[in-house]
């Protein structure tokens, strides 16, 4: 059975078990590095990504559930020549250390500050509950978080000011 | 004697890299003088890897290539090693590049473990690194035919007052960088540094944050097959029956292995390996034993086996004087190292040879480990450090090493990635191992201790695989390894009995460990050993007779101190918390401090916090934590505190919330939900950190050095705020509101 799978913005027909989990797809067929493999209960956010702007466990989701919804990943949010607000800041805040739990850790961040780009510090540590790190980089993330909403309210008034649609992402 | 074996003229080689050149001409040749005097050791892993082309390379592009025999665990070696090598050999940083541990391309430095990337690998590139710049000087002296002395090392090259110059790339010809290394270095002024002290970004952090290739998960070889392993139930469960035909069937399926009782299945997808392990564990029976202790009993039944007790200290000023005697109890659970990342590797073999990529503490001894287990002679066995989670001490990483080894030899010529999951990590890794301690202090009228004792229980702290017999698979397959007799890791860095001995000048003072050779439970070692607990109870017990001398705890702390470098990570937290003049914001607002020196020879850290408590549900709300540590000199102040901040909070996670749950056959803690980590909304509101550096000090590692201060923290804070001592780890809601209950 041939399933349509629409992944950062490219359509991809994969010709798979459809109880088969998004986070094996992404990584096995479309060869894509950020999601991973944490504990395949939804438990740990270390395979997040978001689907139709929602962060959710990779881990957790058949493919076949999919059909017609869009999924983003790291890899779509922004690159090193191009990187996103969310990825800028956690490189300057260095908020890594092994760096295993932050790809999932980006895109939970970044589901919040699409819909609320001045949360709160308790609505950032709610919204980023479902993700562990063990290496205890929680500070720098959330310091991370709060560094990307700014340059992200920055952007937007910057653009609004050019009289441009969106941005800031 | 040998000057005509020289590439210099003798003048040049006297006035410049001299020694190295003579001992060039030494190794070669092997021209002894009889009477040579005896030789100072080697600076650091000098000692096992003496030529200066096992650590440091220059290309004839002038770029330098670095070799390291630690691994990349997220402590950030792979950029702090590279400052230490461009500092040292007046490059930039950009032209560096380094090679971590890999049995065919590094020296053998062990495990990378104890905080000790920097002190061992980083002492030995810093004197590789300044040693080569010699060499390189020398050269240029006598390609340019002046003195060496009117020579300096910049930016690549060479260059004569005259602004004559050499580039690095032009001098290293052949192998004149294969020159042992001399004990004595001429090292660079620390004033003169402008990388090394310098905050650069971590190298590795860009591709983790766009999705590049970045851990042994992401590696994906052209052939590669998916194997899973399904692990016995306990510890001790044997298979009674299995009927695998089915399995086999399974779409992708290339083959059911099984060993004794080392199971396994190997398809062309992941996925397809998923659900073929799952249906090959539905068709398993096992034989199991109840060979466990009772969990509500542990203590009691750890004190009650056979142990080997060693006086450790034994300081003694004539007769104890009499005074007010306290004593006090302290317990920590058995906690696990719970990578976020399950276990994996990924092994081939191909033509006879045996290739594994893992995430190890330690390449070689895994080599070691895997040769023994597949009977398969060293040099035929190569293990490559790829990164994995982050994995404070050891887990199942080398436990995955070898069981993708035992699968590559047993499905020869693919990659075998073996890939293990949650429950596989939670129930089979070694945990850091369940202790107890007895501690008692006498303080005179004064307010001085004047006697203090201290006991502890503890199984080993490292089992860490240097043969088979300390791994899993070497006990499950049918020709099994027996584990070898545990042994305590010796004073002054000590296992169980880590940070045992207290820093505090007591005049008499008996520091007894007890070492528990039967191990109940899988254990081995987790970050900072048996130091977390010491210190918890040491600098619990510290607050305990400050209270009872009626002393502020600080300055309790100070008095009984003699080290200035302990004194003044103390005096920066104390100023920095505004100690003197914080205030109670509310009846169950607390706050806490405490301090240690790791190893009692290492990094210093010092931490103050405060927190709330909820009487109502136990819960501990972390508030403002401030540490100070002195790591010697800092080459990066970033990850200094980067790791300071992971320590601060991991070990905050262990002190409230961590406890490995079993029954008496099996581990009942499979998963985050029955093992819960501290999540964001239970993290401190702010934690600072801040770094002392002290140029021209040795490195004395980071990453172990604030356990122990956090845990005995949070208990003094938790004492402040709610006029009882809590002496049993982990501080749960569970058990601080039921003792609050119990005491209202």
């Amino acid at each position: 059975m041939t399933i349509s799978l629409n992944v950062n913005g490219q359509e991809h027909a994969v010709d798979i078990d459809p109880a088969t989990p998004l986070l094996y797809v992404l990584r096995e067929d479309l060869r894509l590095n950020a999601a991973k493999f944490g504990c395949g209960m939804g438990q740990c956010g270390a395979c997040t990504v978001m689907i139709d702007g929602r962060a959710m466990f990779s881990c957790l989701l058949p493919i076949a559930a999919l059909d017609g919804r869009k999924v983003l990943t790291i890899e779509g949010l922004g690159s090193a020549e191009k990187p996103a607000a969310i990825q800028q800041a956690f490189i300057d805040e260095q908020a890594a250390q092994c760096g295993y739990c932050i790809a999932g850790m980006i895109m939970r961040a970044q589901s919040l500050l699409q819909k609320n780009s001045d949360p709160s510090d308790d609505e950032v540590r709610s919204h980023m509950q479902p993700n562990l790190c063990r290496c205890g980089t929680h500070m720098r993330i959330l310091r991370a978080v709060r560094r990307a909403a700014n340059a992200m309210r920055t952007a937007r008034t910057r653009d609004k000011a050019a009289g441009l649609e969106g941005g800031g992402q | 004697m040998t000057a005509h074996f020289l590439p210099l003229s003798r003048r040049a080689a006297l006035a410049g890299g001299g020694a190295l050149i003579l001992s060039f001409s030494l190794s070669r040749y092997a021209v002894l003088a009889q009477d040579a005097p005896k030789p100072q050791p080697l600076p650091g892993d000098l000692k096992k890897a003496p030529f200066l082309d096992s650590w440091i390379r220059v290309g004839a592009d002038g770029r330098i290539t670095i070799f390291t025999g630690k691994s990349e665990l997220g402590q950030g070696i792979k950029t702090a090693l590279r400052q230490i090598a461009a500092e040292e050999l007046s490059v930039q940083f950009e032209d560096t590049n380094l090679i971590t541990s890999d049995t065919a391309q590094t020296a053998d430095e062990g495990f990378t473990s104890g905080s000790q990337s920097m002190s061992d690998s980083g002492t030995t590139i810093l004197h590789a690194a300044a040693q080569v710049r010699e060499l390189l000087i020398a050269l240029a002296a006598a390609k340019l035919g002046v003195e060496a002395t009117t020579l300096k090392a910049e930016r690549g090259k060479i260059v004569a007052e005259n602004d004559q110059s050499v580039e690095y790339g032009e001098l290293v010809a052949g192998d004149v960088l294969h020159v042992q290394a001399q004990p004595q270095s001429k090292r660079k002024d620390s004033n003169s540094f402008s990388i090394v002290g310098q905050s650069i970004a971590r190298v590795d952090i860009p591709a983790k944050v766009f999705g590049g290739e970045s851990y042994v998960q992401d590696m994906r070889l052209p052939g590669m097959v998916h194997a899973r392993i399904v692990v016995p139930p306990s510890a001790k469960a044997t298979i009674r029956s299995l009927d695998a035909a089915a399995v086999e069937k399974l779409p992708g399926v290339v083959k059911v292995y099984r060993n004794g009782n080392f199971l396994a299945v190997i398809a062309e997808r992941e996925y397809q390996a998923v659900v073929a392990m799952n249906a090959l564990a539905a068709v398993t029976t096992w034989t199991e034993q109840e060979t466990l202790p009772d969990p509500e009993m542990i203590y009691d039944y750890l004190k009650s086996l056979p142990a080997k007790s060693d006086v450790i200290l034994n300081r003694a000023a004539g007769v104890a004087p009499g005074g007010k005697t306290i004593s006090a109890t302290f317990k920590r659970p058995y906690q696990m190292h719970g990578s976020i990342g399950p276990s994996g590797a990924i092994a081939q073999f191909k033509d006879g040879e045996l290739t594994v990529w893992s995430h190890g503490q330690g390449m070689f001894p895994l080599q070691a480990s895997i040769a023994e287990l597949l009977h398969l002679p060293k040099e035929k066995v190569r293990c490559i450090h790829v990164e994995g989670s982050g994995c404070y001490g050891h887990n199942g990483a080398d436990d995955a090493g070898a069981g993708a080894a035992l699968l590559a030899v047993a499905f020869p010529g693919r990659p075998v990635r073996l890939q293990w999951m949650r429950d596989q990590e939670h129930t089979w890794e070694p945990y850091g191992p369940a202790m107890l301690s007895e501690i008692r202090g006498t303080l005179d009228s004064n307010g001085n201790v004047v006697e203090f004792g201290y006991d502890v229980w503890s199984n080993t702290h490292s089992t860490r695989p240097e043969g088979a017999g300390n791994t899993m698979v070497g006990w499950l397959v049918s020709q099994s390894f027996a584990p070898p007799e545990p042994k305590p890791i010796p004073q002054p860095t000590g296992g169980g009995d880590r940070n045992a001995i207290p820093i505090y000048k007591f005049p008499n003072a008996k520091v007894t460990n007890h070492f528990i050779s039967q191990m109940p439970l899988r254990v081995s070692a987790l970050r900072s050993l048996g130091a977390y607990m010491n210190i918890f109870a040491i600098e619990s017990f510290m607050d305990e007779m400050a209270v009872a001398a009626n002393a502020d705890p600080i300055e309790f702390r100070l008095k009984h101190l003699e080290d200035i470098r302990a004194k003044e990570v103390i005096e920066t937290v104390a100023d920095r918390f505004d100690w003197k003049n914080w205030r109670k914001a509310g009846p169950h607002h607390g706050r806490g401090f405490a301090f240690a020196k790791y190893k009692n020879l290492a990094a210093y850290v010092a931490i103050a916090l405060d927190m709330e408590v909820d009487r109502e549900t136990g819960r501990i709300r972390l508030g403002r934590a401030v540490a100070a540590d002195d790591s010697g000199q800092a080459v990066n102040p970033d990850g200094i505190k980067n790791q300071v901040e992971g320590a601060i909070v991991q070990a905050a996670s262990w002190t409230l919330q961590e406890r490995v749950a079993f029954d008496r056959t099996r581990i009942t803690s499979r998963d985050w939900a029955t093992y819960p980590i501290l999540r964001f909304e239970d993290v401190f509101r702010s934690v600072e950190v801040y770094v002392i550096d002290r140029p021209n000090e040795p490195y004395l590692g980071t990453g172990e050095g604030g356990q122990g201060p956090t845990a005995a923290a949070i208990a003094n804070a938790l004492a402040n705020a709610t006029g009882q001592r809590f002496r049993e780890l982990p501080f749960s809601r569970e058990r601080v509101k039921t003792a609050l209950l119990q005491n209202s």
